[in-house]
């Protein structure tokens, strides 16, 4: 039992009163903090300037470049030959190319990596099957572009495939469109599964067994709930393939054979003589441009970045439009 | 009460049935407070019971000796109760006495749990429910849950996709127009949402899109309407608003409602199940149930012994 005078409680030490003005708020200050935890954010603060510092950089540093050497007739003229850099033309070719490389990658990527995210998700059974899966797509995902692009020629230089790139008296060359864009939408893959298995997800449970609750079967479910529901997802996977693709080297300098220029084949039907023959891209480009290529024109290169860095930086600010307009959209509780 | 728009047909009610259409309900009549000698049991004298008694009841389903195991653990352990249409079931216990799991199995929805294994027998109408094809069933027997769930679509397309076949979206909206309607109606939430038909659902407050899931659980015609705890994420006033409604629908369909709140239960229901442990410890009306308990357990949890 308490004795019935409540004793008063002992006085706490209080905190001297500061001198001067009287603050307004009490907040946490890291002056309580112990000695490592203080250098801890130090540490992470210079960190993170550091790199913002970098990041700015680079972009300036392009942009700026980019402004003085890129030209408008560029984008339209391809590559030629000559002596001087007013006669060897500009590198439409490889813009063209970018895009062919990325619509073909993506549109291969796309449905196939929609496709397994939606059985690991909902259907991931066997489970052995799953896991082995899952781990498939993260060794794909972890194999660099290079390795990839070896393997390619492997594939794409069999005589059954044959009708995807150029092929002279039974020997085929194995390069173009079609087998960079295939080995290309491999480094896209991960990223759309990835990204549409964190959107389905994140679909609570009960909102896909109130669609069976109301006799739809799992096929109509995944139909017009889940997929539409994570469509930002997969959106943002999409953009984040495409910039992949775009920006790999690796594969374009072995596959798509790197020439300067397009190379259709001879006698086949459009599009797929210019398809099935090699070609180039903007990253192709700016390294045959740099110091080191056989171009050696680094102010071509420059602008070649700067048109790659704005179709990257675009990218970018479309994957954000998605998520913040799918924010709004409005979401449950879990 | 306002006068409902299209009601449902009730349907299969058959004269020949072997079970005689009108069971007289056991229990007291209720004339707006706890019955009359009722003894200290709850402290139920609180609460009002505002619902006239049923008018009629038709058993719809019958749950006959039901065990459910989840691998080795028994959840459902031997429930036998029957569901009546023109009825309220409220299924009452402490978390984890198996009553969600009991309601989730009135439409084949543990099936989706694959360690879940059911004995004994559910029929609807007669007909054993293992033998009905499950989307169908699910049809006759829908489902509102906890959390309010509106697919993210417009408030119509939410009702439109309940009504169009599988996923398919050819059906035209003029066409779908009438019977959304109606389940909004149903759902008392036409007059507040007719002008925004077209505005995404999940803008809706939380009341709103919780009748919106009554109204897509209505949409499907069903026989039986299965609530889990529809109210225990809503607002006091949005929770009144979905009690009358469910009170209302109870004559065209058999309802069954799983909920924490024991004044919520004595509000609304005509028959309430205890479970405690995978037990049923006692089907009863709600008057008795509450105010007279027949099972030692029964008294406890009413009175907030335990729980």
């Amino acid at each position: 039992m308490a004795p019935s005078v409540a004793t008063p409680p002992p006085e706490r030490p209080q905190a001297a009163p500061p001198q001067g003005k009287a603050p307004t708020k009490a907040v946490e200050g890291s002056s309580t903090w112990s000695m490592l935890d203080r250098i801890g954010l130090a540490f992470c603060w210079a960190l993170g300037l550091l790199f913002c510092a970098i990041a700015v950089a680079i972009v300036v540093y392009l942009f700026l470049q980019g402004v003085k050497f890129l030209k408008l007739d560029q984008l339209t003229t391809p590559a030629a030959t000559g002596f001087s850099e007013t006669e060897t033309g500009g590198f439409s070719d490889a813009l063209i190319g970018t895009i062919i490389v990325a619509v073909m990658g993506i549109s291969l990527a796309l449905p196939v990596g929609i496709a397994i995210a939606v059985w690991l998700v909902e259907y991931g059974r066997p489970a052995p099957l799953a896991r082995v899966t899952e781990l498939t797509i993260e060794a794909i995902a972890g194999i660099p572009s290079i390795v990839l692009a070896l393997f390619g020629t492997v594939i794409f230089s069999s005589t059954a495939l044959g009708f995807l790139s150029r092929s002279n008296e039974g020997v085929v060359f194995g390069r173009s469109f079609f087998a960079a864009a295939a080995m290309l939408s491999l480094v896209a893959l991960p990223l759309v599964v990835a990204s549409t298995r964190q959107g389905l997800e994140s679909i609570p449970r009960h909102v896909r067994e109130a669609s069976y609750a109301v006799g739809k079967t799992k096929a109509a479910t995944i139909r017009r709930i889940l997929l539409p529901t994570a469509r930002p997802q997969v959106a943002t996977g999409m953009i984040l393939g495409l910039g992949r693709i775009i920006g790999d080297t690796a594969i374009i300098l072995v596959l798509l054979g790197a020439t300067q220029n397009f190379a259709p084949v001879e006698g086949a039907v459009f599009p797929f003589d210019y398809l099935r023959g090699a070609g180039t891209t903007l990253t192709n480009f700016v390294y045959e441009a740099s110091p080191t290529g056989n171009l050696n024109q680094p102010q071509k290169a420059y602008a070649a970045a700067f048109v790659l860095l704005l179709m990257v930086l675009g990218l970018n600010a479309a994957a954000d439009l998605v998520h913040r307009r799918a924010r709004k959209a409005g979401t449950w509780s879990h | 009460m306002e006068p409902l728009s299209a009601p449902p047909p009730i349907r299969r009610l058959d004269p020949q049935d072997p079970i005689p259409a009108r069971e007289v309900v056991l229990g007291v009549p209720t004339n707006g407070n706890g019955a009359a000698g009722a003894p200290a049991a709850g402290g139920f004298t609180a609460a009002k019971r505002s619902i006239a008694a049923p008018q009629f009841s038709i058993r719809r389903m019958e749950v006959d000796k039901v065990s459910i195991h989840y691998g080795a653990k028994e959840a459902v352990k031997g429930v036998s109760l029957p569901i009546r249409q023109g009825e309220v079931l409220a299924l009452i216990g402490p978390s984890g006495c198996g009553k969600t799991t009991l309601l989730r199995s009135l439409n084949r929805l543990t099936e989706l749990t694959a360690a879940a294994r059911l004995t004994g027998s559910i029929r609807l109408d007669d007909v054993d429910i293992r033998l009905i094809e499950p989307t169908l069933l699910r049809r006759r027997v829908t489902m509102v849950f906890q959390q309010p769930n509106p697919f993210p679509m417009s408030v119509f397309d939410n009702i439109a996709y309940v009504l169009r076949e599988q996923g398919s979206r050819r059906t035209k909206k003029k066409v779908l127009a009438p019977q959304v309607h109606s389940a909004l109606q149903r759902a008392g939430l036409f007059e507040e949402v007719k002008d925004n038909l077209d505005h995404p659902a999940l803008k809706l407050s939380g009341g709103q899109q919780q009748r919106l899931c009554i109204a897509r659980a209505l949409a499907a015609e069903p026989e039986v309407l299965l609530l889990d705890e529809p109210c225990s994420a809503l607002d006091p006033q949005s929770t009144a608003v979905i009690e009358d409604l469910i009170v209302k629908l109870r004559d065209d369909v058999a309802v069954v409602i799983v909920t924490h709140n024991l004044q919520q239960a004595y509000r609304i229901a005509d028959h309430v199940a205890f479970m405690y442990l995978g037990d049923l410890v006692e089907y009863n009306s709600a008057t008795r149930l509450f105010n007279a308990p027949a099972q030692e357990r029964t008294r406890e949890y009413v009175s907030g012994a335990f729980g």
